[in-house]
């Protein structure tokens, strides 16, 4: 098998390449001595993240991406799991319109989502801020945390909640004691994806924003001020290093969880 | 306790005019039923017959399109679930995955907010009755699946529930499993002297188990009835068919007296029948009767005498079944022990003529 497909490993090691080097550039340029990049390297440097964080502005940015990624991903986890349940476990009347509907975010482009969502805050007459944002964030993030708990769910026999009750629990009881400890691994995985789409997501909140920037769209306006370019690649990094973690960590979340419901489903 | 004692306190469990109907769809027809106190009583029938539906019922999973079920006398019909004193055991088992074999069975007691020391004692008692002792911190993922099983009758069992319910809990085990699960749950409920209403499609494990069988079909009670007295007397042709395996001969009867009913059988001729002084004669009847209670004989002197073709011999270990065409019509069967080793010659081969015999008291009429 290995042997046949030898062919292939050229082929991903060029895609590797090609998929890295923009991000290990970006590493260089956040630690050479230089407002521009250019090899070879004259010398190395870390007070670009010095600067950074001495940077106010930036840090507010930084701080406010993080509150509206809080808060979007905690809404965004609540309503989908509340969706995915009542998807799976309840015999709701519509349920494949509701399902399309709450996965809808998946393929409107986020231009168009912002421009809606602008207009309808507009329309009720709605302060741009923070919060709009967050309301944003919030809709796009929920088609994956819809999906990401109903996955594990479905690795379950579904008469638990029967089995629960009919040994005298109240259905809150069974929520409690069966249904949310059952699917907890699959919601912190679904919060931390929720989180990261928040944290980095650009589109939207440029359209949303009010006076107080995301990170985004403040790195966004700091590219016309060459002097304080690394700065801002510097922060990418750090980002980039947080984002690739918390998606790593939600991975192997997803994978124990349902590798752990197989293993009862085989037993 | 006779079956007739046992209806005269009050039933544990009673349905009066009980229905389900899913839309367009009637899965149990208009039904009563009455379950004695400390009785085994098992819900037999194909798939789709409705047991299920009404053990759902019984449960309170299920809301009955009409009628009311009672338990110990008092009605429960709009009780939710969680609020009756019946227990299930699932038929996948329905542990919880993520909960300690302790915990599985402690659910139900912590539930109801017992003292500690109290649910750590039952909950032990339980996996004791079930030879579980040793395995509380396991999940259930590592455990066998006849493990599995009792745990999930511990579960159950431990809330000391009025009337257990089991839908078809053997369901998923190996036969050797089964058989030995079988006569172990038949022995707890006499230990623990629990109402049991058994679901299952597996005649012969309701026929071991039961103390009576309701025999469903459609969603209709075909007949109620101890095991022998189903085998012996099935009151239709579904139930004789379902139960066992049977032969039919459809007739008509020509004379019907106080000492034997004579029933005339196209190609096959007049045959004996026991006394059945409700039916009249000219009316047509079905006789049944069951290939172990046949004979071959070279010329017998039993009540019923029929000549035929021996067709076809199919040797199946313990038994040799013959099929024999009667007078150039029907086909039946004969199912002989093999009490002698077969390969020492057989007496029969097939094409050869030979007389098919049966007794008076094994010969069931059934009306169609």
């Amino acid at each position: 098998m290995a042997r046949r497909f030898s062919f292939l490993i050229p082929y991903y090691a060029v895609l590797v390449i090609l998929l890295y080097i923009p991000i290990g550039v970006l590493f260089l340029f956040s630690v050479n001595d230089g407002t521009v990049f250019s090899f070879p390297i004259k010398s190395l440097t870390t007070h670009w993240y010095a600067d950074m964080l001495a940077n106010s502005a930036l840090l507010q940015a930084a701080g406010n991406s993080a509150l509206v990624a809080l808060g979007s991903s905690l809404a965004a986890t609540a309503l989908g799991t509340a969706a995915a349940i009542a998807v799976l476990r309840f015999s709701l009347r519509g349920r494949g319109v509701f399902l399309a509907v709450a996965l809808m975010p998946l393929l409107v482009p986020f231009l168009i989502l912002g421009v809606a969502l602008l207009i309808l805050f507009a329309a009720f007459d709605v302060q741009r801020s923070l919060w709009t944002v967050g309301i944003g964030h919030a809709v796009v993030s929920l088609p994956y945390t819809l999906l990401i708990v109903m996955a594990r769910l479905v690795g379950f026999p579904n008469n638990l909640e029967e089995a629960a009750q009919d040994l005298g629990a109240t259905y809150f009881y069974t929520l409690r004691r069966v249904i949310l400890p059952m699917i907890g691994p699959a919601m912190v995985a679904a919060w931390l994806v929720a989180f990261t789409i928040s944290f980095d997501e650009f589109v939207l909140a440029s359209f949303l924003i009010g006076r107080e920037p995301t990170l985004p769209v403040y790195i966004f306006g700091q590219l016309r001020f060459a002097n304080r370019f690394p700065q801002v690649v510097a922060l990418a990094v750090l980002v980039m290093i947080v984002s690739i973690s918390l998606v790593l960590v939600a991975e192997w979340l997803q994978r124990t969880g349902s590798s752990a419901a197989q293993a009862r489903r085989m037993g | 306790m006779t079956d007739m004692d046992r209806l005269e306190t009050t039933p544990a469990i009673e349905l009066v005019h009980v229905s389900k109907h899913f839309e367009a769809f009637t899965a149990v027809h208009d039904t009563d039923l009455a379950i004695g106190e400390g009785e085994f009583f098992s819900l037999l029938g194909p798939s789709g017959c409705g047991k299920t539906t009404t053990l759902r019922m019984i449960a309170g999973f299920e809301q009955p399109t009409g009628g009311e079920i009672r338990l110990k006398g008092k009605d429960i019909t709009a009780q939710p679930p969680h609020l009756r004193n019946v227990n299930m055991v699932f038929q996948n088992y329905a542990l919880f995955p993520h909960m300690t074999i302790f915990d599985n069975v402690a659910f139900g007691l912590q539930v109801r907010r017992l003292p500690g020391e109290e649910i750590r004692e039952r909950v032990l008692a339980a996996l004791e009755m079930v030879q579980l002792t040793g395995m509380v911190t396991r999940k259930p993922a590592q455990l066998s699946g006849g493990q599995q099983q009792r745990v999930a009758l511990a579960r159950a069992l431990v809330n000391r529930p009025a009337v257990l319910l089991l839908d078809e809990p053997l369901g998923a085990l190996d036969q050797k499993l089964r058989k030995e699960m079988q006569l172990e749950l038949k022995d707890l409920q006499r230990e623990v002297g629990i109402t049991f209403v058994y679901v299952t499609h597996d005649q012969e494990e309701a026929l071991t188990m039961s103390d009576r069988i309701a025999v469903m079909s459609a969603g209709h009670v075909l007949q109620v009835d101890a095991p022998r007295a189903i085998y012996e007397h099935p009151a239709t042709r579904f139930v004789a068919d379902f139960i066992g395996v049977t032969n039919f001969l459809d007739g008509r009867l020509v004379s019907s007296d106080g000492r034997e009913a004579v029933v005339e059988v196209d190609r096959v001729g007049a045959l004996r029948a026991g006394p059945r002084p409700e039916m009249t004669a000219g009316q047509p009847v079905t006789v049944a009767v069951r290939p172990e209670r046949m004979r071959l004989a070279a010329g017998g002197n039993e009540d019923n005498g029929v000549a035929g073709t021996l067709e076809e011999i199919v040797f199946v270990g313990n038994d040799t079944h013959y099929f024999v065409r009667l007078g150039g019509g029907p086909r039946v069967m004969v199912r002989e022990q093999n009490q002698v080793p077969t390969d020492q010659g057989v007496p029969f081969e097939p094409g050869q003529s030979v007389t098919v015999a049966w007794a008076i008291a094994s010969t069931t009429l059934l009306r169609e």
